[in-house]
Formats: C-alpha cells, sequence, structure tokens
C-alpha cells in the first residue's frame, strides 16, 4: 500500500505479437550464461539472475531502476537464439500461411478479385462481431486450390505438418528407380509385378514416337544415364500408363519459413485477419527470446541455505545451455546431422518454456518427476494467473472464523470477536469535533480495545501506535491527522459466506465487539446464507472508505435483503424453533397470566400489556393470539389459509383466528412477513422479524419443548397392526409374483411386463410403508414434539416420523429396486432370481425398532447414492451458474428502462416484458395494484399520521434506516 | 366505465400521473363506481396508486442480468441428478432436473429425449377414432408392427405375413408394403393377399439375413424420428379432448400433417422449433421448457422474468447461443473477459495474431484491470451538493 502510486488510468489493452527488435530495445541485458549465482552467492553478471533484471532479495538496488524491491517491477532480459524456432501457439497458423501463400514469391494464392471478396467479407464479419476464424479459414482453403502461384507463376507443393513443430513441403519428384519401372513397362509387365494382366510391349523407337523425345535420348534415360525432365516424365508416364514419382518430404527448416513469411506483402496479411501493423507473420518464428524478470520467476532460499529456482528459470537455463551448444557446435562445422539435432532440441525446450502440456511432446519434467509448469500453465485454469490471481483478488482489512448463534442479536447485527476488531481497523479523520474521542482511540494504545493501531500525520508520515507511545502521541494528535482506530459497536462490515451463490450471500451488518473467537449471528440470517452452526466458517471484510461504507449501509445490510429477488418474497423470517414456539403459542390460544404474558413479551419493545383477554376466576388472562399480535403493526389486514389447513385472520393489526407457524412468519414466503416488508417496509420488517425471535423463543422455553426415543415409540398393539399391514404388503407382492411367473401379468401400455412388476411391486410397498406410516400417526398426540414440528413446518416431515416410528420402507438406488450385487441376487443371502420384497431392498423396519443387518446394507446402498448424487450435482450446477454469471453479468437496465449489456446492445427493451421489479413483486402472485382498496384507504382517511399518508400518497420517502440505534426514534413514531 | 364517466378534473389529475393506460382506465372505473369522489381525493387515489406503481418497477442502472443468472443458479444446487423421470404422461421418459437445465443453456442441436405434445384440431380431438388416425400419421410403423417375419431358409425367401386387422386400423394396404419393401431393398417382392415374399437375387444365406435387418428398420407409415406416440384424455379449459404425447421429435413435419393443431402443437427440441416458427416462438419455448423443468422440482417458484432475460440473450443475435464458451461468452468483444472464462490462452494468442484492441466495457475486464465496474452504484459519479438547497443535502447526478 504505497502512497502516491500513479494516477494513471488504463483506457484500452492494444494485443499483438512483437517485433525481435523491440525485444533487443526494452531488454535490460543479454542473457549468455546458464549459470545464476556465483559461489559466494551474488548473482552471475548476464547470467538469468542479473541485478539488471530487478531485484527480490530486500534491500539491494536494482540496477536498472535504482528501486528497492517491492518498487522495482523488474525488467526483461534476453537470449539471442542460435537458430530460429517457431512459437507453439502459432504451429496451427503457421500451417495455414505456408498453405495458403507462394513458396517463390510469398504472396497470398488469391487472385485480386478472390482477394478482394475475402477482404470485404471480413470486414463484414468484423462488423457483425462474427468469428473472424471462419472467412480467413475459408480464404485458405480457397488458396491450397491454386496449382500454381497466380503471380509469379510457380507450382506449389502440399504441406505437412508434423506436430508440434515440424513443417514438411510434399514434393512429386522421379523415382530413383525410373530407369527399371520404364524398362519393365517396356517389357509389357505391369508396373506392379502382378503377371497377370500383360499389356503390349514397347520398343524404344515407338515411345520416342508417342512422347516426341529423341530415342538417343530415350536410350539414355533406360540406362539410367539421364533423368528424365518433368516435361519428359510426364509425356513417358502417359505413354506407358505409369507413375514415375514418388513423395519427397522437404523438411523447412524455422530459417526458411521465417525467409518465406518475411516476403509475404502487408495487404495479403491482412486478408487472412491478420493486423500487420501489429504482428507480422514472420515474428512467429523466434529469433530472440524475452527472458522474464527475476520478480516473474523468483527463487526461494530453503532453511538450510540451498536455493530453490522457479520452473520459469530451470527451462531457461536448458535452453542457454542448448544454445551455446548449438553455437559451439556450428561454429565448429559439426555435421548438419548433429546442427539439425541440437536444433530440434532448443525448439523443444523453447517449447515446453511457452507450453508443457503439448500433445504429442513429453512434458519437460523437474528432477523429482513432476511436470515443470511453464508460461502456458501459469495463465490457464482456476488457479492460474487469469481465475485465480487476476479476477479474484486477496485483500487486506478481512477476517475469518468459525460462527455460532446469538439469539439476543439484531438481524442486522453481528457479533465480533475483540481480537478480529483490534485488528480491522477504521480510518477516521480527526477534526475539531471528534479530537478528544480521537486521541482517546490513540490512548488505548493497539493492545486495548477501542484503541488504534496507526496515526497519519498531516505531513503523510505513517506512525504505528505502541502501547509505548500511544499515551505520548495521543496527545499530539489533532485536527487533520489521520487515526486508524479499532472497530466499535455500530460500524458497517460486510459479512459472505461462500458458496456465493446469490446476492444474499453477501450482506453488510453492523458490528458488536463481543469476547470469544467466534463470529455471532442471529439465526434468523441463516437461511440466505445457507449456514448451520456445525462448524462453518464466514468472512469479513472491514470497509475503507466512505463511499463503500455508505453503499454498505443503504443497499447491502441484512433488512434490505429480506426479499429475494428470485421469487419476490422475504427469505428472512423466522426458523425452526422460532416456528414451533409460535405454533405453541397460537395453535390452541393458550392462556397467560399477568406475570407470564410479560415474561413473553419482555425480549420485545412492548413494555406495556394490552386490555387484558378476558378474565378466569377473577384474574386476568391474555391469550397467545393476543400477545402476538402485540408485534403486528397496528393497521395490518390479512387473511389467507395458514400453514395448518384453517384460516388465519389479522384485522387492525389483531390475530383473530388461525395458527402462527411456517407460512405465516417463517423464512422462503412468510405471509405475515412478507406483507409487513412490502407495505410497511423493510425497518418495520425487521423489527418484527426480530420480536418474533424473541417471542417465540420465550414461548418455547415457558411451554417447554424437547424430543426423544420415547416420542417415537408406539405401543404394542400398533406395532402389531404395522406388522399386519407389511405382512399383507408382502403377501400382495407374493401374488404379484405368481402372476407373473405364471405369465398372467398384463404389461402397462408402453412398458414390458418386468417393469410392470416392478412398479407393481414398488406401489405396494411404498401403500404398505404409507399404511404404517398412518397407524404410527394415529397413536401419535398432536402435542407430540414431532408432530409439532411437522405441522408447524418447523423442522421434519410426516414422512421422516413415519420412518422413525413405522417403517423405513422401500431402498432404492436409480428410481429402482436395489437390483445389484451378485449374479440374478442382491446379496448371497437370497436365491437366485428371488423377486420377494426382502431380496430387493425394502426395510420393514422403523429406524427406532433398529435395521436389520441386511437391510442396513441397503439402507447403505441408498445412502450412499444420495450422497455421490450431491457430489456430482454441486460441481455440475456450479458450472452452470459460472457459465449463467459469465453470460449474463454485463446486463444492466437503463434510465429509459431497457436492458442492455456494456457495449449498449439492447437485449430487452422493458426488463421482464412489464419493467416490473421481481424483488418486489412475487411470483407466484400476480402482484397487480389493489386500486380498489387504495381508494377505499383515501377515501376513508385510513392513516395513523399524517406522516404515514404522505409516504401512502408518495409525497415523502419514508426515512432512510441507516443503523440500528436509530430505532428508538423510529419505533416511536411509528405505533 | 372510462374516462367519459368522471369530470375533467379527475381525468385532468389522473393524466397527470404517469400509470400505464391500463392502471389509469382502473382507477377511472374505481371512481367512477363511488359516489361523491372530489377532485382533489381523486388525485390523491391516483397519487397513491402511481406510488405504489413507480414502488414495484426496476430501478435504474439495476444489474438485471447477474441476479437473474444467481436466481437460476441458485436453485440449480437443490435439483436432483436423477436423469429419467415422467412429465405428466407415466408412459414417456423425459429427462429432467439439472441435466435439463444443462442441457437447455447448452442449446444442444437435439436433446437427450426428445419430445413432442401434440394437440389436435377440434373435430380429431373429440373423437378417438380419428385421433388415431393421426396417431399413425405421426407414428413410425416398423414392419413388426404389421406382422410376422419368418425366414425360409430352403428357398431363400422372406415371408411376411401381415395381419390384416392391423393394416386396416393403420389403413395400409399390402400392395403399398411390397412397393416400400422394394424401392427400400431394391429387391423383387411377390404378393399374394396378406402374404408378402421376396429374396436375395442370388441364394446367399448372408443377404437374405442382412435383408431382415434392413427390412426391420423400414419405416411403413408414420415419422421416422417419432417411435412412440401415447394417446391422452386430458381435461383442458376447452373441455375434455385427446392430446398425444410422442417419444422422437420432428415437429416441422407433424405440424403439415391434417388433423394436427399446429398453434398448440409443440417439441421440447427450441433448435426445430426455431427452425419451423422462428426465433420469437424459440424464446417463448425456452422460456417454457425452463420453467416447466424448474416447477417439476418443485421450484416453481422462480420469478419468470429471469427465465426471460436468459431467453432473451440466448436469442439475441438472431439464433440461438448456448450460453458458455461456444455461445454467448465466447463471442464477447473483450480478449480478456474471454480469456478469464475459459481457453485462456488460446484466446490471448489469437488476440496477438488480429491486433485486437481490449476497450475495456465489461465487467471482468474492469475487474482484471482493477478499475470500478460500470455497473450499478459504478454507472454513476457522485457530486457534492451545489450551494442551491439550504439544508445542504448532497445532490446525486450521474
Amino acid at each position: 500500500m504505497s502512497t502516491g502510486q500513479s494516477p494513471k488510468e488504463i483506457g484500452e489493452i492494444s494485443f499483438g505479437l512483437m517485433d525481435p527488435e523491440e525485444y533487443r530495445e526494452m531488454s535490460a541485458t543479454k542473457i549468455i550464461t546458464a549459470d545464476t549465482y556465483d559461489d559466494d552467492g551474488f548473482p552471475i553478471d548476464m547470467g538469468l539472475m542479473d541485478p539488471r533484471l530487478g531485484v527480490i532479495d530486500p534491500g539491494l538496488e536494482c540496477k536498472t531502476c535504482g528501486k528497492h524491491s517491492g518498487s522495482c517491477n523488474g525488467h526483461f532480459g534476453h537470449i539471442e537464439l542460435a537458430a530460429p524456432v517457431i512459437h507453439v501457439g502459432f504451429t496451427k497458423l503457421i500451417r495455414r500461411l505456408l498453405r495458403g501463400t507462394c513458396r517463390n514469391c510469398s504472396r497470398l494464392l488469391l487472385t485480386e478479385d478472390e482477394r478482394e471478396k475475402y477482404r470485404t467479407k471480413l470486414d463484414r464479419t468484423r462488423e457483425l462481431g462474427n468469428d473472424v476464424n471462419d472467412v480467413t479459414k475459408a480464404a485458405i482453403r480457397e488458396a491450397r486450390k491454386k496449382d500454381r502461384c497466380p503471380y509469379c507463376g510457380e507450382v506449389q507443393y502440399d504441406i505437412n505438418h508434423e506436430k508440434p513443430t515440424t513443417y514438411y513441403e510434399v514434393q512429386q519428384v522421379l523415382t530413383s528407380e525410373y530407369s527399371e519401372q520404364i524398362a519393365a513397362a517396356m517389357q509389357g509387365k505391369s508396373p506392379d509385378g502382378d503377371d497377370e494382366e500383360g499389356r503390349e510391349p514397347m520398343a524404344p523407337q515407338e515411345l520416342a514416337e508417342a512422347t516426341d523425345i529423341d530415342l538417343s535420348r530415350i536410350n539414355d534415360i533406360m540406362s539410367g544415364e539421364f533423368r528424365p525432365r518433368e516435361s519428359d516424365r510426364k509425356a513417358i508416364e502417359k505413354a506407358l500408363d505409369l507413375d514415375l514419382t514418388e513423395e519427397d518430404m522437404n523438411k523447412l527448416m524455422p530459417s526458411d519459413i521465417r525467409d518465406w513469411f518475411e516476403d509475404i506483402p502487408d495487404e495479403d496479411v491482412g486478408v487472412l485477419g491478420i493486423n500487420p501493423e501489429r504482428s507480422r507473420p514472420e515474428w512467429m518464428i523466434l529469433t530472440v527470446l524475452p527472458v522474464p524478470p527475476v520478480t516473474a520467476r523468483p527463487s526461494i532460499t530453503l532453511d538450510n541455505g540451498q536455493r530453490s529456482e522457479d520452473d520459469l528459470t530451470h527451462k531457461l537455463v536448458d535452453i542457454i545451455r542448448i544454445n551455446q551448444r548449438f553455437m559451439e557446435n556450428r561454429e565448429a562445422g559439426a555435421p548438419q546431422l548433429i546442427i539439425e539435432d541440437l536444433w530440434e532440441l532448443l525448439q523443444y525446450h523453447v517449447t515446453t518454456f511457452m507450453d508443457n502440456e503439448i500433445s504429442g511432446t513429453p512434458p519437460a519434467r523437474h528432477r523429482s518427476g513432476r511436470p515443470l509448469k511453464t508460461l502456458s500453465q501459469r495463465l490457464k485454469g482456476k488457479e492460474g494467473r487469469f481465475r485465480g490471481s487476476l479476477s479474484g483478488k486477496r485483500v487486506n482489512f478481512s477476517a475469518r472464523t468459525v460462527i455460532s448463534p446469538d439469539p439476543t442479536l439484531s438481524l442486522n447485527e453481528v457479533g465480533v470477536p475483540e481480537r478480529v476488531a483490534r485488528e480491522m481497523t477504521q480510518t477516521m479523520n480527526v477534526t475539531e469535533r471528534n479530537t478528544d474521542e480521537a486521541r482517546r482511540y490513540v490512548a488505548n494504545g493497539p493492545g486495548g480495545h477501542p484503541g488504534a493501531n496507526y496515526v497519519k500525520r498531516p505531513d503523510g508520515r505513517r506512525l504505528k501506535v505502541t502501547e509505548k507511545n500511544c499515551e505520548e502521541l495521543a496527545t499530539k494528535v489533532e485536527a487533520g491527522w489521520e487515526v486508524n482506530r479499532h472497530m466499535v459497536d455500530g460500524d458497517i462490515i460486510i459479512f459472505n459466506r461462500q458458496p456465493s451463490l446469490h446476492r444474499m450471500s453477501i450482506m453488510a451488518h453492523e458490528v458488536v465487539v463481543m469476547p470469544y473467537k467466534t463470529f455471532r449471528l442471529n439465526t434468523t440470517v441463516c437461511p440466505p446464507y445457507n449456514a448451520d452452526f456445525d462448524g462453518d466458517e464466514m468472512n469479513m471484510h472491514a470497509l475503507q472508505n466512505e463511499e463503500a461504507r455508505a453503499e454498505a449501509r443503504v443497499l447491502m445490510r441484512v433488512q434490505e435483503q429480506i426479499l429475494s429477488p428470485r421469487f419476490g418474497e422475504n427469505i428472512i423470517g423466522a426458523i425452526q424453533d422460532h416456528i414451533s414456539g409460535t405454533y405453541l403459542l397460537t395453535h390452541e390460544n393458550p392462556r397467560f397470566n399477568e406475570t407470564q404474558a410479560l415474561d413473553l413479551l419482555r425480549a420485545t419493545r412492548i413494555d406495556e400489556l394490552p386490555e387484558p383477554s378476558g378474565e378466569e376466576e377473577g384474574e386476568p388472562y391474555w391469550t397467545g393470539r393476543d400477545i402476538f399480535s402485540e408485534l403486528l403493526p397496528d393497521d395490518l389486514d390479512l387473511e389467507f389459509t395458514g400453514t395448518v389447513g384453517d384460516d388465519v385472520i389479522i384485522e387492525d393489526g389483531q390475530l383473530v383466528e388461525g395458527t402462527v407457524a411456517e407460512d405465516e412468519v417463517g423464512g422462503f414466503g412468510g405471509e405475515v412477513v412478507d406483507t409487513i416488508t412490502k407495505v410497511y417496509g423493510n425497518t418495520r420488517s425487521r423489527i418484527f422479524i426480530n420480536e418474533v425471535a424473541a417471542l417465540a423463543m420465550r414461548s418455547i422455553m415457558h411451554f417447554g419443548f424437547s424430543i426423544g426415543i420415547d416420542d417415537e415409540t408406539v405401543p404394542k398393539e400398533a406395532q402389531d397392526r404395522i406388522d399386519d399391514a407389511i405382512d399383507n404388503a408382502y403377501d400382495r407382492v407374493e401374488e404379484l409374483i405368481d402372476t407373473y411367473q405364471s405369465g398372467d401379468l398384463e404389461s402397462l401400455p408402453g412398458r414390458t411386463v418386468d417393469e410392470t412388476l416392478e412398479m407393481k411391486i414398488m406401489q405396494t410397498l411404498g401403500k404398505a410403508r404409507d399404511s404404517a406410516g398412518d397407524i404410527a400417526e394415529d397413536h401419535f398426540d398432536d402435542d407430540n414434539p414431532a408432530v409439532v414440528m411437522a405441522d408447524s413446518g418447523a423442522r421434519g416431515s410426516m414422512l421422516n416420523l413415519t420412518q422413525m416410528a413405522g417403517c423405513v420402507g422401500q431402498q432404492a438406488v436409480r428410481g429402482e429396486r436395489i437390483n445389484r450385487g451378485y449374479e440374478d441376487r442382491t446379496l448371497s443371502h437370497y436365491k437366485p432370481n428371488d423377486l420377494s420384497a426382502e431380496a430387493h431392498g425394502f426395510v420393514e423396519h422403523s429406524y427406532t425398532g433398529g435395521l436389520d443387518p441386511r437391510e442396513f446394507f441397503f439402507h447403505a446402498m441408498g445412502g450412499r447414492e444420495g450422497l455421490v448424487d450431491t457430489a456430482v450435482r454441486t460441481s455440475k450446477s456450479g458450472y452452470l451458474q459460472r457459465r449463467l454469471i459469465n453470460a449474463l453479468s454485463e446486463l444492466e437496465t437503463q434510465y429509459d428502462g431497457t436492458v442492455r449489456d456494456t457495449s449498449d446492445t439492447v437485449v430487452q427493451f422493458e426488463f421482464g416484458e412489464d419493467g416490473t421489479s421481481p424483488v418486489k413483486v412475487s411470483s407466484s402472485e400476480d402482484g397487480d395494484i389493489d386500486v380498489e382498496h387504495i381508494a377505499d384507504r383515501v377515501l376513508d382517511e385510513e392513516f395513523g399520521s399524517d406522516e404515514r399518508k404522505q409516504e401512502f400518497l408518495g409525497k415523502k420517502r419514508p426515512p432512510t434506516n441507516l443503523s440500528e440505534h436509530v430505532d428508538a426514534r423510529q419505533v416511536r413514531g411509528d405505533d | 366505465m372510462t374516462r367519459s364517466d368522471v369530470s375533467e378534473d379527475i381525468e385532468a389529475v389522473v393524466e397527470d400521473t404517469d400509470l400505464p393506460r391500463r392502471l389509469k382506465d382502473e382507477v377511472y372505473s374505481t371512481v367512477a363506481g363511488r359516489d361523491g369522489v372530489t377532485a382533489e381525493q381523486a388525485d390523491q387515489i391516483a397519487r397513491a396508486v402511481e406510488n405504489e406503481y413507480l414502488d414495484t418497477r426496476v430501478d435504474p442502472l439495476d444489474p438485471v442480468g447477474t441476479v437473474s443468472a444467481q436466481s437460476i443458479g441458485e436453485p440449480g444446487t437443490q435439483m436432483t441428478m436423477n436423469t429419467f423421470h415422467y412429465a405428466g404422461v407415466a408412459e414417456i421418459d423425459v429427462t429432467q432436473g439439472l441435466p435439463r437445465l444443462i442441457e437447455l443453456v447448452d442449446a444442444r442441436k437435439t436433446p437427450d429425449t426428445p419430445m413432442m405434445t401434440v394437440h389436435l384440431e377440434e373435430e380429431y380431438a373429440t373423437d378417438r377414432e380419428r385421433a388415431h388416425e393421426v396417431v399413425w400419421q405421426i407414428e413410425a410403423t416398423k414392419i413388426l408392427a404389421l406382422g410376422d417375419i419368418s425366414t425360409n431358409v430352403a428357398d431363400m425367401v422372406v415371408s411376411i405375413d401381415l395381419n390384416e386387422d392391423t393394416l386396416e386400423e393403420r389403413m395400409i394396404t399390402p400392395d403399398e408394403i411390397a412397393e416400400i419393401i422394394e424401392d427400400e431393398l431394391g429387391v423383387k417382392t411377390n404378393q399374394q393377399g396378406a402374404l408378402v415374399e421376396f429374396g436375395p437375387e442370388q441364394p446367399s444365406y448372408r443377404e437374405l439375413l442382412q435383408l431382415v435387418e434392413q427390412l426391420r428398420d423400414i419405416v411403413f407409415k408414420g415419422i421416422e424420428d417419432v417411435t412412440r406416440v401415447v394417446i391422452r384424455k386430458e381435461q383442458l379449459d376447452e373441455g375434455e379432448e385427446f392430446v398425444l404425447y410422442t417419444e422422437g421429435s420432428a415437429f416441422g413435419d407433424v405440424i403439415e400433417i391434417e388433423g394436427v393443431d399446429a398453434s398448440r402443437t409443440t417439441s421440447n427440441n427450441i433448435h426445430e422449433i426455431n427452425k419451423n416458427l422462428g426465433i420469437e416462438a424459440a424464446r417463448e419455448s425456452i422460456i417454457e421448457e425452463t420453467m416447466n423443468t424448474l416447477e417439476e422440482q418443485g421450484l416453481g417458484d422462480v420469478n419468470i422474468r429471469h427465465l426471460m432475460l436468459v431467453a432473451d440473450i440466448m436469442t439475441n443475435q438472431g439464433t440461438i447461443e448456448s450460453i458458455g464458451r461456444h455461445g454467448i461468452s465466447g463471442s464477447k468483444d473483450s480478449v480478456l473477459a474471454r480469456a478469464a472464462f475459459e481457453v485462456t490462452v488460446n484466446h490471448l494468442l489469437d488476440a496477438a495474431i488480429h491486433g485486437e484492441v481490449d476497450d475495456l466495457n465489461g465487467v471482468t475486464e474492469n475487474v482484471i484491470v482493477g478499475k470500478p465496474i460500470k455497473l450499478g452504484t459504478g454507472d454513476v459519479d457522485l457530486r457534492m451538493g451545489s450551494s442551491s438547497g439550504g439544508d445542504a443535502e448532497p445532490e446525486a447526478s450521474d
């Protein structure tokens, strides 16, 4: 975090190939020795660690720019390659160019007209933003068809490409056995030596006549003394119906290719989609290799003082060694074969320096056998430069620790351990008005809690606050200074849990500094984060400028995210025990005396009880519903069918009828929470959710709520009935199997008999489990805690209860009964081809009763499938989400209501066809505006206060709530 | 019930609001439906409606793309991987859940399990017999459905004993069958009544067996791609009618068949829809198919506007583009954005050759170079309030 960083802004980035001259110019030094350090540990001059390439050791000075490590970015060097080598990344393009240009004059093998045609086509495709490669490929294809160059008339040959970097020119040349073949043909033998079809022998005289060649010349040719010219050869071939050629593979050395490409004119290059101003084709053949600065390949000093070099350095060492040997050998006049071998070796090393994962090339390996990570590998993939370092960055002022619940916090808050608060500082600009406050922070030092870690003087010097100097420093602090104070209650931070699947995975919270080492959250914010407390960790980011803090407060705070844009209803609401609590409180509408009622409401802002609901034996009492109603806004009217199936009616903020459970106050669309959020605003909704949670906790503690084995055991007689039901089902399965075996089973349309049998058995057994469940259910009271949880929607379902008390039921793998294992049977305990229920994974026992070993095994099979499924699913859906985000991330609504991407292409003229925000309107309802209701309110003047009326008419915006601590005023105005 | 029913004053105040026509009319009818609404009250009603209306509009500069992507991607984690399940019709297996969703955004040329829902025109839809007529036009009829084949090795002939009832039902005659066999296999047939016989020209056992194999693959009637048709009576808004469900899809062929109500018939192959009905229909069908997939998994609460946005970006170019490296992400203008998505190195090398320039307009590029992105709050600049207002309220401008 150095100060005074360049104020320059990147306007655009252009890409291109580099001219070798440019390499030489920007190079800090030429590298000639493969050694890195001398015996004293100093870098060798003109070696790979030359100090002119930049510094990595602290304290040293860069010889090129004079800066120290950290501020010097490093400088490139260069290696003069003994011979040109091909750049692996461009092998395909090189092949295309070789095929499409003339081997003599290097011009593109297209006539002027064709060239123009492709040029206009290319411009058009560019305009349309389509793939340019399609056009250039077509151009090359057309050029390849030419046998001769339309400009110089040179005959063109085919180019063979041997991966990765060898090119051959395929020429048709006269075979060495031409004389023998001609002689044989003239004697009437067929060319293959196949004697079956003899043909007319031909005298030399006749041949001479047929081909228009001198007889003497023919004789010379036949004796092998004269090689026929091409035209002669063709004539002889025609006369004798012979093929005298053979393919000759003429290897094109990189230097040849470079010479070839140098002559391609700029206009021709342009037709192939190459921008000649930035990238000349010959630059694809390297003559100079840039050496990355040492900062890009730092060496590490191990504990024992040994230096360990970076993979890139290793590769460069190889290149320099071979380069050296090449030059020496060439100067010594070594045979061509050796030179070629060395050339190939140099090519290999340069190739793997750029990309070490080329197919067909063995990857260069480290001494330990690990493949080296070279340039391409550094860029590629999830941990590569692009996705790992550029798109995702590491940040300061962040903390991560385990989370744990704290129901006393508001959902907007987060408990932050003191240790984290001491580290994550906030910058405080000292003014006349807060000098005392700032001094207090500094005086506390870095160790005391609301202390400070650094101060910055107006002259820009940063001073560390220590235990020793804090008192003294505090007196010096004045207006104009900056103090990096510790985080205190009320500061805003960003809180996040991965995977961040939707925007509610990152929300802003207000800090409450707390002892111990975990982050504390209100349990109601678990659903948006998808968090639980079985060891989950979360990340926190302290914000570092006022703009960020303001945005976080206004847009990102938990209360601003109560409504989910996915389905347009609240995602935050009461969960689990809260729901059991409100259910117990309202379902049978129990009565409470004054003490009890006050106790229930003690954690809310209600400090006065309403009128008693009634009197019993002279004592006033309050009903559960009346107590719950205290939390509702005074003018709330609502009527809907609730969780338990009965109507929930709220009139004037009074719960008249109905049970409050999941569909009323729960997350994911709890009707009451949803309505309050939409009608009364986020602040009111936050207060409501907090209070419902508090009341519910009090209520569940009042009634007491626990669950044990006994709650899921059924009496003997019920167990007998269950056993009967299962036996019954077994009998029916037997019957089915019998009909199947006698061939009487009728197949369902579109199914085979086997499939029909399986389906019917599954059905029968499914019914058996259900009836077992029904029997078990009959024996549970309505106040059974498992039933309460299932009915209220707090947790679990009737099916869970069935499995615990009645019968676990059929285990399935791939949606079928278990059919795998041994040949024709699932386990060796059964006879082959046993179709019965128990042999295919029907678990007749309940979880409380206990599974027998075979059942347990089948159960584990089903369970395993579930685990595999989840594992596969997370990776697949993760990729799907990444692709979706990447494709849609640039879309944004504009002031004119259109949806456009960042290059201003209109994607929708109005978002979602009607411009309605998905946050504000539930996807399940039509969300139409109720004009009648509005008219009623206006005409009847049903407003609590004039302020609310102004808000209702849109003349006044409701106040922006910026902090929890503003609530006191906020709430008083509310009811 | 419209403007004419209210006084001019009321009309003036209502027309003054930013409400769409539909809501204005609703305000008129509400006001007209009550007695003695003053212009002032009408104004208040209109203002309140306008307030509520404006509250439900998307905010300008809302990054709706990311929100939509998240809203579809997030429930993906809750979907099942189980490929086969039944969509309404128990007889036909259809790919469901996450694999189907992936298939849709991938814009695969053919879905894993192509399927059509064929609605019939009125006179066919109510009559089972007539509905069946259409079925035979669609379902590919192979020889096994028409009769029994036996190979007589001694005489080197294949003989087909046609089932006359089936023939009559499927409206095809033995003559026609013989003719089709002659055309397809290039052999002479000998047809007598319901018996068709033929054999290889030269007696060859191998050829005989080959002929039988080929015979089994011949489609005598119907559309080759449609292997099975299921007919179901369904309760629709307009009453009971027969609906056909097909395994295999040949949308273009089916809508040509007489009796098929082309306006209601659909296929789950979006490319076929695009080819036959155009890009708008394809867009509609992408929305429909994704919504059905989500609904089947109990995730029908996803707002349809998110799916619309996905469908719109997929069809924005006038053709169906997939979401991913071969489609939208691969055709972005920015080199850096493409390189950061997939196949990093190739994009950089190509960019060098073409001498591309990255203007740094998009999101990913700006993250890479470390500039604020041009979305949401990054798309506006703040200016401190001028001295105009006395109460120093900062003024926002873009």
